[in-house]
């Protein structure tokens, strides 16, 4: 997969407007093969990023297997909820996921509508 | 493949280390992420069972340094070598650029070895990747047995049964003690890197 200058450019604004903009501490976009895409970390650069990125593949690519042990096709979202900090991971399609860390501050419901649009306007920037 | 980010000028190549259950891929990656240190930014992860066995991957980054402008970046990876777990290997092989083949150089272990490149094949094959185009090293593990007085295949027998079809480049070593560990890992990001320009262009 090769994104160009302004697709990256693109992503990078669809993630900082409606994630980092409502509150949103970390947010990483990655294909299904663990690869990082994109990152923002606001104000916690010390994540390890591709470790992040590669076990939130695996985990994705076995809860899909799990899915298709109960029958469904998949799970399309993924949250994990911690003392301080929260991971919600969501599929954007076939090869790309997004992976976003956040505290207690943001409610999960406002994140997934803040998540339908952000998905909206990838699947637009990476059909470009 | 291969993610190239143009913006950033960063290439991240995933290489896989496959083989048998003990044949000793992790202990490969442990020597490297020891001896590699400066180039690694992180922890090496690993998740394994409660006995220490390799449950689903081991993996770090690997930091080359520039080639040709960009920042390149090598995941490695293991896979867990256990029959049971082929769920798993299938998983961490998505998007794989590169895999060395660790086979386990004592007698007992000739079938597992066999049965471990086939399976290797088949797991290729599900992301339409060839086992004859993909870059490929087979390093003989655990040459260091015979000293112990443990029986061990000869090379001879290891390449019939491993290379004879493959012809890829294969290499003698001792994972536990270091011997061509890192030559194993040299050829292979050379050859995957030489196949994604040939990609590129």
């Amino acid at each position: 997969m090769i994104l160009g200058q302004k697709q990256l450019d693109e992503i990078h604004d669809a993630l900082t407007k409606n994630l980092i903009g409502s509150g949103v501490q970390s947010v990483m976009l990655i294909d299904t093969a663990g690869n990082v895409i994109a990152s923002i970390f606001n104000g916690n650069e010390t994540i390890d990023l591709y470790s992040l990125a590669a076990l939130a593949a695996a985990n994705f690519g076995a809860m899909s297997c799990m899915a298709k042990i109960v029958g469904e096709d998949e799970f399309s979202l993924l949250f994990h909820k911690g003392e301080k900090e929260n991971l919600y991971f969501c599929k954007v399609n076939e090869e790309l996921l997004l992976v976003n860390i956040f505290d207690n501050q943001i409610s999960l419901g406002f994140l997934r509508l803040k998540m339908a649009k952000v998905v909206e306007e990838l699947l637009a920037v990476v059909a470009e | 493949m291969a993610f190239i980010n143009l913006k950033d000028r960063v290439i991240q190549a995933k290489i896989v280390y496959y083989g048998p259950g003990r044949c000793g891929k992790t202990t490969n990656l442990e020597y490297v992420y020891e001896k590699c240190r400066p180039q690694v930014n992180s922890e090496m992860v690993t998740v394994k069972t409660q006995g220490d066995r390799t449950l689903f991957f081991d993996f770090f980054p690997l930091d080359m340094g520039k080639i040709g402008g960009f920042d390149v970046k090598i995941q490695l990876y293991t896979v867990p070598g256990q029959v049971k777990y082929d769920s798993t290997r299938r998983l961490v092989l998505k998007g794989v650029d590169g895999v060395v083949f660790v086979a386990d150089s004592a007698v007992g272990r000739r079938e597992k070895n066999i049965i471990s490149i086939r399976n290797l094949e088949d797991n290729l094959k599900i992301y339409n990747k060839d086992i004859h185009d993909i870059p490929l090293v087979i390093q003989y593990n655990k040459r260091d047995l015979a000293e112990e007085g443990i029986e061990i295949l000869d090379i001879e027998t290891l390449e019939k049964d491993l290379n004879t079809e493959l012809r890829v480049p294969s290499f003698e070593a001792s994972a536990v003690a270091g011997d061509n560990v890192v030559l194993t890992l040299k050829k292979i990001i050379s050859l995957t890197l030489a196949s994604l320009e040939k990609q590129l262009k």
